[in-house]
């Protein structure tokens, strides 16, 4: 498939594209990820998103800073959260003059925040820009039944006592039922985990390999907590000061265990377990990015600038395509304008919606048949090294609160190339994707910024003298 | 923490009651707040020779430029004194200082409520002859005596020049300005030595922003003192990186966005902890001018009960990371100019306390590295010294049981608890450019508590 934006040459990696300037990464902050009805049981999506943004300004002596935009949102929402971000900043300790928005694209909400306000930056428009989201399924709005909503309504609107009780005859017992957030995809009536064991079923992806990868997520993420990792990405929240899904010492005796949910009344053998998938969640996150001015002028550190992104969207309702694999067609869509190939990266950041999801996409690309005819490709996109795959975890150990997971993962894929670009003095590089509802996906890239900057000098410095 | 019985003293019925009784009537103590008169009247100071001019005279002439009204001995009785300055700087023989002790007997009871006594006199020294000697360490007892017997808030401390130093040395002058400011309403019965340090240029210094332009790193700070600390660096001017625990971070970015510092969440244990609150301070806010040793752990227990880990927890938070972060900054030459390091001691670590061998040992041991510290920091003309918080309102001393912790509040001159911002306030001075002459010292701020004395 040929790129969609032939105006705009491949340029060559690293280098800023159409003469735009970058968009830096300064850092990240989230909360621990909670499990659902766990420590954040009474918070709310405000509480949640002004604790990650108070933390980030914390990390990076924003307080009173006028940021030029802060743009995230949430999944599961409040009609009374119309403004949540908004109001989230306006309890923050940033300027009441900074500017917010609310912004929604299911699970990939944080990943397209985040590229909204690096377009924004590297555009000129703004000269920084915080991007995040949150999500609580614990405090998740419930709504009246249709028939009493409609009651209610009509109720409000009647001009005397009499046409109000006249508009509660209307309704019936069935209609006192509360209606609770449903997370089913509206056009086919299945779960998402339905819908991915269909896809899972398809590319014949085994148990074992799911189970495997969910042990390697719980491992890496444990690692990474251990290793102190997330002491300058995470923010301890209401008590709780690691993520709560993550089983440090779960195993795959311990995984294989697990009995099937999804995909029970398939032909084939279940295989998708509360194990290799992600459980419903809570939590928060956000990410400073700046312009190179912006962030030297207040002396924060550059981990990593946003290369490029690209959103994809399948037909899983009329088409064959599995619901989650929206990302396995923007990547190479991404790579291709961006002249680059599914090697030339030192880190995958693929979102553990289900172990199977990660899997199947990583199928997808290996497959010759399926690269030509559904992504147009000339062949098989490849393989990646799996060493390189979600080296510190990602959402089936941490969890996924929907709309936060995009800005877990960017925070840590620019500092991981960061540190590696520090460590190896050549320039790093990682891709990122994310599936969600709908059929969506948003891939980007980021990589290492490559300025110099002071801190890095530093530290090599002392740990020299140190040696 | 509120002390009720020392509300209950202060007001209404319940203070009339306790005064018939004849009970301890501790004082609502004369703490700082920005605007405020330093001293609550007139400063008279004692110790002078009419017709000479001596220390006395000089002291004097410092105090006005302050912009207090000063008043030389002898003067009016019906005074209400802010506070009385003696100088026996000159006294040599137990004799000479007689003069001046009486001439302040007769003002005591004119003393105003939070009112000052300052004593300055040259500290004992090893080469001193035996009547030098006598008469110098007599001073101590002086004090420390004096001040028991001072109430109403009163405080009575002393500055002890070592050899070489003057009377209008900065540092002699800012022992005596933090003396008799409201900054050191907890410090009671203390004696203060002052080197010589190297000249000080203090045109322009304003004593309302002591720290404008300087960078501060507080470990610990999350709460209780630490907090406070942080808190009170930022009010008079610093930047400052509050360092705690991950675990700790919450209350962490609460007090950094209320101070508009930064909050650098770091085990003080981790080897790389030096490398990495370097990295921040200077890359942040470009450099690091002072360092607060605060972050401390408790894990009582008696020694013939002692488990390796709870002896080695304390050792390695309250005195293995201070040793290490600051061998760090002194062999990358990570301080700015005039750094000042301040180490948080305690009386458990000069009184000792039962089932606090662990903890006493690491208190006693901050003490010895401060001394050492002092020696080391000298070429950088920058200083080393420890405060030593006596009974304090926190969170800790509340979990103390009532009878112990009434009885630990009254054992102190003061009759009282001191709050964890004089703590912060002994800190921030000792953190402040000027006080470069003070140097491995132990200030205890305490009330002159019994424990420890």
């Amino acid at each position: 498939m040929a790129p969609r934006n032939p105006a705009q040459p491949s340029p060559t990696p690293g280098q800023p594209t159409g003469g735009l300037r970058d968009a830096v990464i300064v850092g990240g902050n989230r909360v621990p990820f909670a499990r659902a009805g766990g420590k954040y049981s009474r918070s709310s999506n405000q509480e949640l998103f002004t604790a990650a943004l108070e933390g980030l300004v914390a990390r990076f002596g924003l307080q009173g800073e006028r940021i030029g935009e802060v743009v995230g949102g949430a999944v599961l929402k409040h009609s009374r959260d119309f403004n949540l971000v908004r109001e989230s900043v306006l309890g923050s300790s940033l300027s009441p003059q900074t500017p917010a928005y609310d912004l929604q694209q299911a699970c990939a909400t944080g990943l397209e925040a985040v590229v909204t306000i690096a377009n924004k930056i590297r555009l000129g428009q703004v000269e920084s820009g915080i991007a995040g989201g949150t999500d609580t399924v614990s405090d998740a709005p419930i709504a009246v039944s249709e028939g009493l909503r409609r009651a209610l309504l009509e109720a409000s609107h009647a001009k005397s006592a009499g046409a109000r009780v006249k508009a509660f005859t209307k309704v019936r017992p069935k209609d006192l039922a509360p209606l609770t957030p449903s997370t089913d995809e509206p056009r086919t009536g299945l779960s998402m985990g339905e819908h991915q064991a269909i896809t899972t079923a398809r590319w014949g992806i085994t148990r074992e390999a799911q189970d495997a990868l969910a042990l390697a997520s719980h491992q890496h993420l444990a690692a990474a907590w251990d290793s102190g990792f997330f002491d300058d990405l995470v923010t301890p929240h209401r008590g709780l000061v690691r993520d709560q899904n993550l089983r440090a010492d779960t195993s795959l005796e311990k995984l294989g265990g697990l009995k099937p949910v999804f995909g029970t009344r398939l032909e084939t053998a279940p295989t998708m377990t509360a194990g290799n998938s992600t459980p419903l969640t809570d939590g928060a996150s956000a990410v400073l990015l700046a312009s190179r001015e912006w962030a030297a002028q207040r002396n924060l550190p550059v981990l990593a600038r946003v290369v490029d992104a690209e959103t994809a969207a399948v037909d899983y309702v009329h088409g064959h395509e599995g619901l989650l694999m929206a990302p396995a067609h923007a990547v190479p869509r991404l790579l291709a304008r961006q002249g680059l190939g599914l090697e030339d990266f030192d880190f995958y950041e693929i979102h553990e919606a289900f172990a199977s999801t990660v899997l199947t996409t990583l199928a997808a690309w290996e497959d010759d048949e399926y690269c030509r005819t559904e992504l147009g490709l000339d062949g098989a996109l490849g393989s990646i090294d799996r060493e390189r795959l979600n080296v510190n975890g990602s959402s089936v150990a941490a969890g996924h609160p929907f709309a936060a997971t995009g800005g877990r993962i960017v925070a840590t894929a620019a500092k991981l190339v960061a540190a590696r670009a520090a460590q190896t003095g050549r320039p790093a590089r990682a891709l990122i994707s994310v599936c969600a509802a709908g059929g969506l996906g948003v891939a980007a890239v980021v990589e290492s910024a490559g300025g110099v900057e002071p801190t890095a000098t530093t530290t090599t410095t002392s740990t020299e003298t140190e040696a | 923490m509120t002390d009720s019985y020392l509300n209950a003293v202060n007001a209404g019925f319940t203070k009339t009651l306790a005064k018939k009784l004849g009970l301890p009537q501790p004082a609502v103590l004369r703490r700082y707040e920005p605007g405020a008169p330093l001293v609550p009247g007139p400063v008279l100071v004692v110790g002078g020779t009419p017709g000479v001019h001596d220390d006395a005279d000089d002291v004097a002439a410092a105090l006005l430029r302050w912009d207090l009204d000063v008043r030389q001995a002898p003067a009016d009785a019906s005074e209400r004194w802010g506070a009385v300055v003696v100088v026996l700087t000159g006294a040599e023989r137990p004799g000479d200082v007689s003069q001046a002790v009486l001439a302040v007997a007769g003002h005591l009871r004119s003393l105003a409520r939070g009112g000052r006594v300052v004593v300055l006199s040259r500290a004992p020294g090893d080469d001193d002859a035996p009547a030098i000697a006598a008469t110098r360490q007599g001073v101590d007892g002086f004090v420390r005596s004096l001040a028991k017997e001072l109430r109403g808030g009163a405080t009575g401390n002393g500055v002890q020049l070592t050899a070489g130093a003057q009377v209008g040395d900065p540092a002699v002058l800012a022992a005596l300005h933090f003396f008799l400011s409201a900054k050191s309403a907890f410090v009671d019965g203390q004696l203060l030595r002052v080197g010589d340090g190297p000249a000080w240029d203090a045109s322009g210094f304003d004593w309302s922003q002591p720290l404008a332009g300087r960078v501060a790193v507080v470990t610990g700070a999350a709460r209780g003192i630490g907090a406070e600390v942080a808190r009170t660096l930022a009010r008079d001017g610093a930047k400052v990186v509050v360092v705690d625990v991950p675990a700790a971070g919450e209350a962490l970015t609460a007090v950094a966005n209320e101070i508009k510092g930064t909050a650098l969440q770091l085990d003080v244990t981790a080897d790389d902890a030096g490398a990495r609150i370097l990295e921040h301070a200077r890359a942040r806010h470009g450099g690091l001018h002072v360092l607060v040793h605060n972050a401390g752990i408790l894990r009582d227990k008696l020694l013939a009960n002692m488990t390796p880990e709870k002896w080695d927890a304390v050792i390695a938070v309250n005195l293995e990371s201070q040793l290490r972060i600051t061998e760090h900054l002194l062999e990358v030459g990570g301080f700015s100019e005039t750094p000042h390091v301040v180490s948080l001691a305690s009386t458990s670590g000069i009184a000792g306390n039962r089932g606090q061998t662990n903890y006493g040992f690491s208190k006693a041991g901050v003490i010895g590295h401060t001394r050492a510290h002092a020696r080391l920091l000298a070429p950088l003309g920058g200083t080393a010294n420890a405060v030593a918080p006596g009974f304090i309102e926190t969170d800790m001393t509340a979990s103390i049981p009532l009878v112990p912790r009434q009885v630990a509040r009254r054992a102190s001159s003061l009759q009282q608890g001191g709050q964890p911002i004089d703590v912060a306030e002994a800190i921030a001075f000792l953190a402040s450019p000027g006080t470069t002459g003070i140097s491995g010292q132990v200030l205890r701020v305490c009330g002159q508590n019994l424990v420890g004395a």
